[in-house]
């Protein structure tokens, strides 16, 4: 390996948006688009010129179509969030957890529409967006159009070089590249055979910062395959926190079952998945509740049932203090619904050091 | 609302401004029996005579001339008594605190005249602005969950222009408060009518000054509550701060004066309450009988008992977070400002120094006092105890406590004082740092590197540094505020109590790189 090939090695490239040109029209991926959201939303439109932007309307349900929202919410303009599955970030979340944060969206005045697609941006009448189409003929006013639908690798660039790519560029359980000594990690790669039970490319924070750890180590003299352990992740919905571990996914498969809670004010939930046979732990949604990562993911790889789960929960607790505890409340009704005699148990620090990766 | 909001801003920023104003709305002027009523009795024997002539000669003046005039009269009187070396009786009284006894008997004008009028249009004023500028918030942020927006754009909270003002008025407060007694009689005098009432006595500086430290506090109380409600932690903390000011600091030592007992803040420890082992402090305690009595051991058990164990099983917030006054100012007050703080190793350099640094200066300076206290011996080697007491008096409890460690926090960030100076939480921190259950646990491979954590850590730690490496934060200056886990988004930080085992993780491998092995090196280490 050359130096001189060293930027392009070891930056991984990041995605982009899938782009429409009309000024006032943007994504939300890069610096670069942080900055243009700032000029959007403050320079271009100064009231000298008379146009203030008092609505945006962002297109896509996702994780980043949230965080535009909030972001513009906080410079007082009003959002229209067009979603066009039925419920929110649908090919992730389960339908009880999607309504929870749609709730959330709509309790903080976002003006949230499921089923709707967008047709056409109409420019104003100096060729900046000034409204939308939905495919329902309906028109909405705006003077902001945040597109946050798709990512997908950003690699056009590379198209001329002698490396092999699909979506992303491919890689091996190394990380390495179809080219010796060039290596892909992050939101650009992707596995030829993705470790069991991932899917080739994850756009996700945690799996490029494990990826980066990995190919340090081959770097510095140790070949290193890409072992991730058990799948986490997690996001905040406004003021609703999100964590997952292990596999949740947005429609159950024919061998799992679930378990859902939800607080009496519709902003803490938390929803377990197991197998239907033998109650074995699949994985935990929680929102608005913290939850510590090394007590469930020990219970991931213990393969723990769901009723061990719920007895220990205490270890799993991760709220700040004096917060208010539910795990009485969540057995309670684990017990209705299945018929069970679980008891929880008090935290046990000795069990959660226990949990510590490589804990003697 | 927002109406509602900037009537309330206006009339903060009008109770602030006339009691900036009042002290140039009184005029003295002195007869011969307000003159002889505040000397005592050696000084009555030389500055009777002279002060008459020129207090009385003159028209109503303003504060500044009559100290002037009784200060220049002081030193030519003591000048002219050193001349004819009448050594014995030379005066050592302070000049300015003499203006200023002068000056309260002398007082006239529309704030003597109408105290009760001037509490409202300052203190009054400024609550119910400050309360209107606040409780709105209930309304127009609806949900609970912190907020905050702008930040780093306001002029007020990114050492904007509005910031520089707030630190120009607070340090000029201070070093009036604490060096001008004789040109800020017209605040003694707001404070009256309070006075009166709590402890049946006139009002002073220090009675105006912790009448508005209380007032400060809980109306900056009610905006923590505000902002921070839904979080219990700091809710219950919040409360706690207030309630130990108001009532430990405040309510209980006045009452004691009214009732001829000797004053003590019960939850004021040594060193950060320098002067508890003065031979002033000893002496007047002693002679109190059993009550003072209990007072000196109740203070020296807080030293030796209290500390250490509260340390180990909560960590020094018990008191710099649940308690302390100082802490309390900068959970409040300084709230808006805590992003400031500089998190760069040079500020945590320089902060290591200082801060140890003064507890060395209290230790030794403690130390002569019982030694000249016990032996009688003032003359140590080449010092003198009662000058060292003066110089950690003006230097660390007057300039560094009172006019850096509060008036910079609008350009410092809070808690300037209990980072740099405090030896009090140097000790504390000692203690937390090398036998302690507390800890900030990291969740394991959570952390998003987002960096909100660091940001608003007063104490300038920082926390991501640890936290994106799946270490715990196990550090002497962490006051525990819980703010850094209340922003952060990931859920990745708990301030908890738990045992040693395990407390100070070095281990830098997070969990899901099942992959990667560091065959037992540690990179880097970052506590202290
Ligand atoms: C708004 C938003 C919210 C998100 N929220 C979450 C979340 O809550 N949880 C989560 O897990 N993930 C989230 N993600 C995804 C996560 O941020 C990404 O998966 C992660 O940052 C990818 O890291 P990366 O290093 O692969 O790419 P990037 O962070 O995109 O870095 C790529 C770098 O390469 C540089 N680069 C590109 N081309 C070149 C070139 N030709 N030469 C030199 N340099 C180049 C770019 O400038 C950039 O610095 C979010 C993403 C966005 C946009
Ligand atoms: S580390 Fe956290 S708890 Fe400690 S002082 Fe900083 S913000 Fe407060
Ligand atoms: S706030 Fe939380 S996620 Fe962000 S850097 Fe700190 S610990 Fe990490």
């Amino acid at each position: 390996m050359t130096s001189s090939s060293l930027p392009w090695v070891r930056y991984p490239t990041g995605s982009d948006g899938n782009g429409q040109d009309l000024e006032g029209v943007q994504g939300l991926y890069s610096y670069q688009d942080l900055q243009l959201l700032e000029k959007n939303t403050h320079e271009a439109f100064t009231p000298q010129k008379r146009r203030m932007v008092t609505r945006a309307v962002i297109v896509g349900g996702g994780l980043i179509g949230v965080e535009l929202a909030e972001m513009l919410m906080t410079r007082d303009i009003d959002v229209t969030f067009l979603v066009r599955e039925d419920r929110f970030w649908g090919n992730v979340l389960p339908k009880e957890e999607g309504e929870l944060v749609a709730r959330h969206m709509r309790d903080h005045g976002v003006d949230l529409r499921f089923n709707t697609e967008l047709d056409e941006i109409i420019p104003d009448k100096n060729g900046r967006a000034g409204a939308v189409r939905t495919k329902d003929g309906e028109e909405i006013e705006c003077q902001l159009v945040g597109l946050t639908a798709g990512v997908r690798p950003n690699i056009d660039w590379l198209r001329d070089m002698p490396i092999e790519t699909d979506k992303g560029i491919l890689i091996n359980e190394y990380l390495e590249t179809s080219q010796e000594g060039v290596y892909a990690i992050g939101d650009c790669a992707q596995f030829r055979t993705p470790p069991p039970g991932r899917r080739p490319v994850e756009q996700v924070w945690y799996t490029g910062r494990m990826m980066g750890e990995t190919v340090a180590q081959t770097l510095t003299g140790e070949r290193t395959a890409y072992a991730p352990g058990h799948w986490f992740n997690s996001a905040k919905f406004f003021d609703i926190e999100y964590q997952t571990y292990g596999k949740v996914d947005a429609e159950l498969s024919n061998h799992e079952a679930d378990f859902y809670w939800e607080y009496d004010n519709g902003q803490i939930g938390l929803k377990i998945v197991f197998a239907k046979d033998t109650h074995t732990l699949i994985g935990v949604n929680s929102f608005g509740m913290r939850l510590r990562h090394e007590v469930f993911d020990k219970w991931l790889t213990d393969e723990r049932s769901v009723e061990y789960v719920l007895e220990h929960l205490a270890d799993a607790n991760f709220d700040a203090e004096f917060y208010q505890r539910h795990e009485k409340a969540i057995v309670n009704q684990f017990n209705a619904a299945f018929g069970a005699n679980i008891r929880p148990k008090r935290k046990s620090w000795k069990r959660i050091l226990a949990a510590k990766p490589f804990a003697k | 609302m927002n109406t509602i909001r900037k009537i309330g801003l206006l009339l903060l920023i009008a109770g602030i401004v006339l009691f900036t104003a009042s002290l140039f709305l009184s005029d003295f002027r002195a007869d011969r029996s307000a003159i002889e009523s505040v000397l005592n009795e050696k000084e009555q024997q030389h500055l009777l005579d002279p002060l008459t002539d020129v207090l009385t000669s003159t028209e109503a003046s303003s504060a500044f001339a009559l100290s002037k005039t009784i200060r220049s009269t002081y030193t030519a009187v003591n000048d002219s008594l050193r001349k004819s070396e009448k050594w014995d009786e030379v005066m050592y009284a302070e000049p300015r605190e003499l203006a200023s006894r002068i000056a309260r008997a002398s007082v006239t004008g529309t704030v003597a005249e109408n105290r009760g009028l001037w509490l409202f249009l300052t203190f009054g004023l400024a609550i119910a602005g400050g309360l209107m500028f606040i409780l709105p918030n209930v309304v127009l942020k609806p949900h609970p969950g912190i907020k905050n927006d702008h930040v780093f754009q306001s002029k007020a909270t990114a050492r904007g222009w509005i910031g520089w003002i707030v630190f120009g008025w607070l340090v000029g407060f201070y070093i009036l408060l604490y060096f001008y007694p004789d040109l800020t009689i017209s605040w003694a005098l707001i404070a009256d009518p309070v006075s009166q009432w709590i402890k049946g006595q006139p009002g002073d500086r220090w009675f105006l000054y912790g009448l508005m430290y209380c007032t400060v506090m809980v109306v900056m109380g009610i905006r923590m509550f505000v902002k921070y409600r839904g979080n219990k932690y700091q809710t219950l903390r919040t409360a706690s701060v207030v309630f130990f000011q108001v009532c430990f600091a405040f309510l209980i030592p006045e009452l004691m004066m009214r009732f001829n007992m000797p004053a003590m803040d019960f939850k004021n420890i040594w060193p950060l309450d320098y002067d508890f082992f003065f031979s002033w402090n000893i002496d007047q305690k002693l002679q109190a009988g059993t009550l003072g009595l209990f007072m000196m051991i109740w203070g020296t058990l807080l030293i030796i008992v209290a500390v250490p164990v509260f340390v180990y099983f909560f960590g020094k917030r018990w008191y710099c977070s649940w308690v302390c006054g100082c802490g309390g100012l900068a959970e409040t007050l300084g709230d808006p400002y805590r992003q400031l703080s500089d998190k760069s190793l040079k500020a945590w350099k320089i902060e290591r120094w200082l801060i140890h640094g003064v507890l060395v200066f209290a230790v030794v300076m403690t130390g002569l006092t019982l030694y000249t206290y016990f032996s009688g011996v003032s003359q140590v080697w080449f010092a003198d105890t009662y000058d060292i007491q003066k110089t950690y008096g003006f230097l660390i409890g007057s300039v560094f406590a009172g006019v850096i460690g509060t008036g910079f926090y609008p350009v410092m960030g809070s808690r300037v004082w209990c980072r740099f100076g405090c030896p009090l939480a140097a000790y504390l921190g000692l203690v937390q740092r090398f036998k302690s259950r507390f800890r900030i646990t990291t969740n394991g491979g959570q952390c998003i590197s987002c960096g909100n954590c660091s940001t608003y850590c007063e104490m300038g730690i920082d926390v991501r540094w640890y936290a994106q490496r799946g270490q715990n934060i196990v550090r002497s200056s962490c006051v525990g505020c819980g703010i850094c886990s209340a922003v952060c988004p990931r859920g990745v930080l708990k301030l908890e109590n738990g045992p040693e085992e395990g407390r100070i993780s070095d281990d830098p491998i997070l969990i899901g790189r099942e992959g990667v092995r560091l065959n037992g090196s540690v990179m880097g280490d970052r506590r202290g």
